[in-house]
């Protein structure tokens, strides 16, 4: 630590920023999302007079969200290995009601009806990933074709009625919160811990990281910007975490949400699976001769969509307790959208599971904060496409620029 | 002689780079004028502020074409005065027919209709001035890559051209081809029409180059006059590189061992037809320590051998077998042939062989990556970073670090780390197709090198060239290839490049 502040004030400080401000603009992408981000939910906050960071509405927020952020995860995996899955909204509705014909009208077990559902989904996922992978068939079709073929299930399935409302237990993945051990009036003790020990974690897992790294060539990240962006993050969550536990905790969902995060985080960036997907998605022939199963990982990250957009499924019918045939309805779009905000190129082999989320949040707290102001559907959608066009062109511009 | 085309003075710079600094090129009337450089010189750049890609006032310095002085401001103004540029990678569109494709953006119309009956003729007019037997309304993706560049001369001609600007017409045609391209070339000086070719062959250039300009580090170094025919390829290599390279293939001691790699009664078929032989029945082997060529015209079936016996990359595997160390060993995908030990570095670099758009850092250890894992699965950042910098040090790839993108590389460092790929992932067996294309002079040496150090590993090493002067520099045996089978092999020592075209003559059509 002292050896990296001496060598940081060593050099002259015209030179160093100089040397960050050619960083930023080499990074402008990643730091940008993050900054878009930030600067939305001040905007909101402002414009709705404190009602977005409310406890209650952000606790709203991370509900409404998690199942585009959910699914958005899986569709990094295939955009970022050179494909497309339109037929994630239609999957979402057909599970939905899958499981609602199992627990409402057949009585089942709400946990068994849950792991069958997504096994359905896996398996659905698979047998659309089967021809793009082994027959080649362009994913844009199959899954077109999936849309449709899902969309016609549901609407069978539920004979085009609502089916609820589901069993208390089942709700509870959706709207129930983490339970409180230790009683304090108003706030939620058990969260707050969790939350202050996940940002502990970042931090220390970043610093070890950065130290364990360093001399290798690897990051050539200031320090100072380092810091700041870690201290920032890790601030970040505590904020959020005080405001969630002072309204009735973390929901069930959040710690879901946050446990497959990290974990596709963890795949995509540190394992030779991640590394594979990556080079499938830059150039797949290369790949292809380098040894990487290519079919198979390309199959695979569609059987991981389908089971990903099951649960996310589970997740919405829980939220709405009823599954109705129009569940899901566009939502690909918005998943879409948020991979694409966060960075990810159509042409493949380029995003980031972090990307994907923080898109995913840029377009909920746009929806949330547009529907506190009252502005109408019309127009959010209107404002919704153009800031997706804007963060597209400002990524080709920039790398462009770059390069 | 009047000169056609006069650039005086031109600098170009990029930020950070003076890509072109106070060249001057002098063509004269019908003169043959060939640019020559290594990778990186600035020959593309000058050719690109002579056509108009960078337009005047993107660079300094002047340009008169026939006494007249030019400020270009788009490829448009320069096709006008009929300066033609043709690039290495030819801009056809496969789907269309030639005619289409030679008027394209020039179609002969009257009021946007186009008079068919017009473009076939004129098409079949300048296809019978090149030399080419097709029909006009023959699809572009069906001819072969020496019939394609034709199609584009043609399409030159079709715009009165003046100038034509070859870039590395012949990198990717076989011998014949080349030399029907060359004659044309020279035909056309005939005509009064000059050209500008940039090559990295200097046989070539030495047998059709009236004058010669070398560029070093974006400067002329040189203006050789060929008239007398007293210019050798040693001269031009020596101003390309700026010095004398005594021997253009690095010396070796071979020691040779036991045989380690056998193939046996190899045969696969093609793709799409299964009827046609690609590969028929091939027999051969590499020993230890040793360096095996195999040589051939283009279309000869080498790649094709080379791919299908990698994980069956290429058509249909019909029968054969693989022996490594004297036993049979499964080659039935790539994954299960790289782990036997078997690698091989293909021909197309860019389109096989890289990730363009990753860093060298994530290029090399492509085809081992449980190689930089712990656990085989979770990647280690510092094992990466370690066996990236240690093949950009032992390789010596000119890069500002492990974190340079693939794409932004030279030709030359670009197939150094398609190479550091293939080593890291400890091959027995090596084979390279084509590994010097397009890249310079400099570098070639330096691929020859390795080739030698890993022959010296005990490791048997197979290259695939077109180039006979190559394999006959660094191999220790060769194998002759025509029409998918072997037929011919004789050691080096013994081999030249008359053995190897007699080789390939006397077989040809006996199948």
């Amino acid at each position: 630590m002292s050896q990296q502040a001496t060598t940081d004030t060593a050099v002259g400080s015209e030179t160093e920023s100089a040397s960050h401000w050619s960083f930023l603009r080499r990074h402008m992408r990643e730091y940008g999302i993050l900054i878009a981000l930030v600067v939305i939910m001040a905007f909101f906050q402002i414009a709705t007079d404190g009602i977005l960071m409310k406890p209650i509405n952000l606790t709203n927020l991370v509900l409404q969200n998690s199942y585009i952020v959910i699914m958005a995860l899986g569709m990094l995996l295939v955009i970022v290995s050179g494909h497309i899955d339109l037929s994630v909204g239609s999957v979402l509705g057909f599970v939905g009601a899958l499981a609602a014909v199992m627990i409402v009208q057949w009585d089942m077990n709400f946990l068994v009806a849950s792991i069958i559902c997504l096994a359905v989904g896996g398996l659905i996922g698979a047998a659309q990933g089967y021809w793009v992978a082994y027959w080649k068939i362009p994913s844009f079709i199959v899954t077109l074709a999936g849309m449709l073929v899902f969309k016609g299930l549901t609407l069978w399935l539920l004979a085009g009625q609502s089916v609820g409302p589901f069993p208390g237990g089942f709700q509870l993945l959706a709207s129930g919160f983490l339970p409180d051990v230790i009683d304090v009036r108003g706030f939620h003790l058990v969260s707050f811990v969790l939350g202050a020990g996940v940002a502990a974690f970042i931090l220390g897992l970043a610093l070890k990281h950065r130290f364990s790294t360093r001399g290798s060539g690897h990051s050539d990240e200031p320090f100072s910007f380092f810091m700041a962006k870690n201290v920032l993050i890790a601030v970040a969550i505590l904020y959020l975490t005080w405001l969630l536990s002072s309204f009735r905790g973390f929901p069930n969902v959040l710690i879901v949400m946050a446990v497959l995060i990290a974990a596709y985080s963890f795949v995509t960036s540190r394992t030779t699976i991640g590394r594979r997907i990556y080079a499938i998605g830059g150039n797949e022939k290369a790949a292809k001769l380098s040894g990487i199963n290519t079919e198979r990982l390309t199959f695979l990250t569609f059987a991981n969509m389908g089971m990903l957009a099951a649960l996310a499924g589970l997740v919405f019918a829980a939220r709405l307790n009823t599954a109705t045939p129009k569940a899901g309805l566009a939502f690909e779009l918005d998943v879409i959208a948020a991979v694409f905000i966060g960075g990810a190129s159509m042409a493949g082999g380029v995003g980031t599971i972090v990307g994907a989320v923080i898109g995913a949040f840029i377009m909920g707290v746009m929806n949330n904060g547009m529907s506190i102001l009252g502005i109408g559907i019309d127009y959010q959608q209107v404002i919704k496409g153009l800031v997706l066009l804007l963060a597209v062109i400002f990524d080709v511009v920039n790398r462009s620029r770059a390069s | 002689m009047q000169p056609i085309l006069e650039m005086r003075g031109i600098t170009k710079t990029f930020p950070g780079v003076k890509a072109l600094d106070d060249v001057n090129l002098r063509v004269a009337e019908g003169e043959i004028h060939a640019l020559c450089g290594e990778n990186g010189a600035g020959k593309s750049t000058l050719m690109k502020v002579l056509s108009g890609i960078y337009p005047h006032g993107s660079y300094e310095g002047a340009i008169s074409f026939r006494g007249e002085e030019c400020k270009f401001s788009g490829i448009r103004d320069s096709e006008n005065l009929g300066i033609i540029i043709i690039h290495q990678e030819l801009a056809l569109i496969p789907l269309l027919s030639i005619a289409e494709n030679i008027f394209l953006g020039n179609e002969r119309a009257s009021k946007g209709i186009i008079d068919w009956k017009q473009t076939f003729e004129r098409t079949g007019e300048l296809l019978k001035r090149v030399g080419l037997k097709e029909s006009p309304q023959e699809l572009v993706t069906n001819l072969g890559l020496g019939k394609q560049q034709l199609v584009e001369i043609a399409k030159a001609l079709s715009k009165e051209v003046k100038l034509l600007i070859l870039d590395e017409p012949t990198s990717s045609l076989n011998e014949k081809d080349s030399q029907a391209l060359l004659d044309l070339l020279l035909e056309f000086k005939q005509r009064g029409i000059a050209s500008i070719m940039i090559s990295h062959k200097l046989n070539e250039i030495a047998k059709i180059a009236d004058s010669i300009t070398v560029l070093r580090d974006g400067a002329a170094v040189s203006t050789l006059d060929c008239s007398g025919g007293n210019v050798s390829e040693d001269d031009i290599i020596r101003d390309m590189v700026g010095r004398s390279l005594e021997d253009r293939y690095p010396p070796r001691e071979p020691k040779i061992g036991e045989t380690i790699f056998e193939v046996k009664n190899w045969t696969a078929t093609h793709p799409q037809h299964s009827s046609r032989t690609v590969v028929k029945d091939v027999s051969f082997k590499a020993r230890a320590g040793e360096v095996v060529g195999i040589a051939g015209l283009m279309g000869a079936g080498r790649t094709e051998l080379a791919m299908s016996l990698f994980g069956r990359s290429y058509g249909h595997y019909v029968s054969g077998e693989v022996l490594l160390h004297g036993k049979p060993v499964d080659t039935s995908t790539v994954g299960r042939a790289i782990d036997a030990g078997i690698c091989y570095v293909t021909e197309d670099r860019k389109l096989y062989g890289l990730v363009l758009d990753e860093t060298i850092r994530r290029n090399v250890p492509l085809a081992n990556l449980p190689g930089i894992a712990n656990g085989g699965i979770v990647v280690s950042d510092r094992k990466e970073a370690k066996v990236a910098n240690d093949y950009r040090d032992r390789l010596r790839i000119k890069s500002s670090s492990i974190a340079q993108e693939a794409v932004n590389l030279s030709g030359g460092n670009q197939q150094k780390v398609v190479l550091a790929k293939w080593l890291f992932a400890g091959p027995e067996v090596l084979i390279l197709d084509e590994p010097t294309r397009g890249i310079d002079v400099g570098a070639k040496y330096e691929i020859y090198s390795i080739i030698g150090e890993l022959a010296a590993q005990g490791k048997a090493v197979i290259v695939i060239s077109s180039e006979m002067p190559e394999l006959l520099g660094i191999s220790d045996r060769i194998y002759v290839m025509n029409e998918g089978r072997f037929v011919g092999e004789m050691p080096t020592a013994e081999a030249s490049q008359e053995k190897i075209m007699a080789a390939i003559i006397r077989s040809s059509g006996k199948a």
